[in-house]
């Protein structure tokens, strides 16, 4: 058996989160998330989380999973070595129920640098041409899920409410390293400044926490060095 | 009790084809909004890893290649019940809508001369298959929504169909139950267009997201008074991750990797098409040369690093996230799952239904172009062409419709479905929701699977009718109204029975065999009376089957050999 201690709350009734504990048969292979269903099917119907894909591509169970961001679909029982497991919402995001926050914010961010392939050029017949150099620039970039870990994990986003955040940069640089993009001053003049890039003190908590493994510091780094440049 | 939203055009699922027909829609001028029950890119499109289908020509070898090439392979691909003259709507399309979709940011890969990179693919002449790596799905979903942030898509998330409303000749709109906060909520629209996507998991091992439990379809079967056609056409794909069931793209066998029993032999063509492939899997592994009775590998390893990490770093990722395995050290253990259905709600190639005002799209519809069997890459083309189409003939259709009184028509619906709602949710019943639902994917798994049989079937059936009966009786144990999972997977559930009933009944009938759906008793095609659409309604609480012919232009049905 293994413990789950789970924080359950419901802005309706509580004023603040508290734990309940379930004990789950501990089977071969079983991600948290897969635990998370063995909990709503036999002990308590009234747990909420997100899910989709359970395969770790669509973002949608990110939470705090014995003291760090993970997904839920990709974490097995196993890998985490323990016969406890506490689970707790992705922290510095308003708790919509249980494990479900309120992702409006981190989304108004990504649509604020303008996520968008931006070209004025006259539209070619078929394909805007692409080398293999410059595709590779973006590679790392493009694996973004949406999750919300890595804007969760990070200190400055959590102490400075305007700040972009490293999902939303990390998202400018894709487009604003891609050959076919014509925007780029646009896209430098959005991520200038305090709330933008340069928030960035290089902590890293954000790679750490990448189900991708995406370093969005790295992104960062370049619209900074792009940004001073300019 | 009014109505809490009105738009001109309701698109029903965010996935690719939904997001495509609402930037028609939107570029026809109209008001459209989007209804989903997850965030665009928590879409099941976002899974698709080899690739979409288009005679591009880029690929070394495949510069002959062209529509009509496509067209004959997608023909013969489906067993001859593809309706042809929609095929060649599709792959006429293919090639505009992928140059769209890289005009709008989608990151292609790309060939040495920087065009889009094609790949080998099942039962296509030539590479044919343009990707991203293998995460095509997740490329494309995300530029389709990009495109849709950029035109100002309004959509409503973590929203449940629950029901198509409709007028003496239209549709009013739909009703939805809002996830967040638990209130049933009324749209009003003049077209509603459904593009919420396949129905997967009605079985117990599918490569499908835990979402894609078919609500949207059984919404139109039983509502909508409009039927499903073919849907006893259920793709198995033959290489999902043996525990999980997640997929492992065929673009693995397209990079050249190969299938072992136990014993070390190949036994199989690797790039047949998937039905067939799934089957001599199966038969592998009933005839006792697969591992545990339950598997057979996939070894890539003699593709080496390089092209693994280039090629195929989502599915290295997958194993070794999900089973513990390099696969460049190590061969993948795989076996066959559900992954697709070829049936779906009955549309013509304008993704209209038999409802005026009523329109389907993507996996939920079936036009039909993958017939009894789709090749791998003509999903996401199909979602993103007949999603663009249904997206341009619904707002046709709003543009010259008359108005009626449809106001009325929602207030009464609603009503309805609140009553319905509130005795579901207190009921007294005994039955365990768990029980009904895990035996509803056993049986259709064991009877209703790869191979087919009637007693099999007849079991099935009568299994289900039985599941149907229990669920009367359901209990639910969580009364909150926000994020209610339990009610909601309760209300997926009673779909879902619908579903199954339609799908073993289809394949029951049915008495040969024809793409997936293979019967031991009827191994045989038989043109001469089942080259004809299964057409399913639901006619007192049951499911009525009667036929439709099947539209061939160019290509008599010929014997299907690769
Ligand atoms: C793992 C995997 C890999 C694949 N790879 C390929 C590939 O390489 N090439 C290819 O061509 N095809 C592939 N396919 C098939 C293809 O991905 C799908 O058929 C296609 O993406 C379906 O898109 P869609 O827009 O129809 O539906 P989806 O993307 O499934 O979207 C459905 C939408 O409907 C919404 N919805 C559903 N029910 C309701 C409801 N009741 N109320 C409100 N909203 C609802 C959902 O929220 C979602 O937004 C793959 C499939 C799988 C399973
Ligand atoms: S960069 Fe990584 S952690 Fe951040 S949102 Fe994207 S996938 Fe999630
Ligand atoms: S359920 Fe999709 S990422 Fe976990």
């Amino acid at each position: 058996m293994v413990t789950f201690k789970i924080a359950r709350f419901d802005s309706d009734k509580d004023k603040e989160p508290r734990f309940q504990t379930y004990e789950v048969p501990d089977e071969k292979e079983m991600s948290v998330l897969e635990a998370l269903f063995y909990i709503v099917e036999n002990l308590d119907g009234s747990l909420a989380f997100r899910y989709s894909c359970r395969g770790a591509v669509c973002g949608s169970c990110a939470m705090r999973i014995n003291g760090q961001n993970r997904l839920a679909c990709q974490t097995l029982i196993k890998k985490l070595g323990s016969t406890t497991i506490t689970i707790s919402p992705l922290p510095h995001l308003p708790v919509q129920k249980d494990l479900m926050v309120d992702m409006e914010s981190f989304f108004a961010k990504y649509e604020k640098i303008k996520p968008y392939l931006i070209n004025n050029d006259p539209i070619p017949d078929k394909e805007f041409k692409q080398s293999f150099k410059e595709r590779a620039e973006i590679d790392e970039m493009i694996n973004c899920i949406l999750c919300g870990n890595c804007y969760s994990a990070c200190t400055m986003a959590a102490t400075n409410s305007d700040y972009l955040g490293p999902a939303a940069l990390t998202k400018a640089y894709r487009f604003y390293a891609d050959s076919r993009d014509t925007a780029k001053a646009e896209r430098l003049r959005i991520i200038d400044g305090e709330d933008g890039a340069f928030r960035c003190h290089t902590l890293f908590n954000c790679a750490e926490v990448c189900p991708k493994n995406i370093v969005p510091t790295y992104s960062i780094q370049k619209l900074k060095g792009a940004a001073c440049f300019k | 009790m009014g109505i809490s939203y009105k738009h001109q055009i309701i698109v029903v699922g965010a996935g690719l084809a939904g997001l495509r027909a609402a930037l028609e829609a939107k570029a026809a001028g109209l008001d459209v909004a989007v209804i989903s029950r997850v965030q665009p890119v928590r879409s099941h499109s976002i899974a698709a890893q080899g690739g979409i289908n288009a005679a591009l020509g880029n690929a070394e070898g495949g510069r002959d290649d062209n529509w009509e090439k496509h067209t004959f392979d997608t023909v013969k691909g489906s067993d001859y019940l593809a309706d042809q003259d929609a095929v060649e709507i599709m792959t006429k399309e293919a090639p505009g809508i992928v140059y769209e979709m890289e005009h709008w940011g989608c990151p292609f890969s790309r060939t040495a001369e920087g065009l889009i990179a094609q790949r080998p693919f099942g039962g296509a002449e030539f590479p044919r298959t343009c990707y991203a790596s293998d995460i095509t799905g997740h490329a494309l979903l995300h530029t389709m929504y990009e495109r849709s942030v950029k035109e100002e898509i309004k959509v409503y998330e973590e929203y449940l169909l629950l029901s198509i409303v409709k007028n003496a000749d239209s549709c009013a709109g739909v009703i939805a139950l809002n996830i967040k906060n638990g209130e049933i909520e009324a749209f009003e629209a003049d077209a509603v267009i459904m593009a919420t996507g396949g129905c997967g998991r009605i079985y117990n091992k599918s490569t499908n997201a835990l979402i894609n439990t078919g609500s949207g379809m059984a919404a139109v079967y039983l509502t909508a008074g409009v039927p499903l056609k073919d849907l006893e056409f259920v793709q198995f794909h033959p290489t999902s991750l043996y525990g999980t069931n997640i997929l492992i793209t065929e673009g693995a066998r397209g990079e050249g990797g190969y299938l072992y029993n136990c014993k070390g032999e190949r036994f199989v063509k690797e790039l047949a098409p998937r039905d067939i492939v799934a089957r001599s899997i199966q038969t592998e592994i009933n005839e006792g040369r697969g591992y545990d009775n339950a598997y057979v590998l996939l070894d890539l390893r003699h593709l080496g690093k390089k092209k693994i990490i280039e090629r195929l770093p989502g599915i290295r990722d997958i194993c070794i996230h999900f089973a513990g395995i390099d696969p460049i050290d190590a061969p993948i253990p795989i076996q066959p799952g559900q992954h697709y259905s070829m049936g779906g709600i009955d549309t013509d190639a304008k993704g209209a239904t038999s409802r005026p005002g009523l329109y389907a799209a993507g996996e939920c519809a079936c036009v039909s172009v993958h017939g009894g069997n789709r090749l791998g890459g003509n999903s996401l083309l199909d979602t993103i062409v007949f999603g663009k189409l249904s997206g341009r003939f619904a707002s046709e259709y709003v543009k010259t419709k008359k108005k009626s009184g449809q106001g009325q028509a929602l207030s009464l619906h609603l009503q309805e479905i609140k009553s319905k709602i509130h005795r579901l949710e207190n009921s007294t019943g005994k039955e365990k929701p768990t029980d009904v639902r895990n035996q509803l994917k056993e049986t259709l798994t064991e009877n209703a699977g790869i191979f087919r049989e009637k007693s099999k079937l007849q079991k099935g059936l009568a299994k289900v009718k039985e599941l149907k009966e229990r669920y009367k009786n359901i209990h639910i144990q969580n009364k909150n109204k926000k994020f209610n999972l339990d009610l909601v997977r309760n209300l997926e559930l009673e779909g879902k029975l619908e579903l199954a009933e339609v799908i073993v009944a289809g394949a029951l009938n049915r008495e040969e065999s024809r793409g997936s759906h293979f019967r031991t008793d009827f191994p045989e095609r038989n043109d001469e009376k089942w080259l004809k659409h299964t057409i399913a309604s639901f006619v007192n609480g049951t499911v009525k089957i009667g036929y439709k012919p099947v539209t061939i232009t160019q290509f008599k049905p010929q014997a299907r050999t690769y």
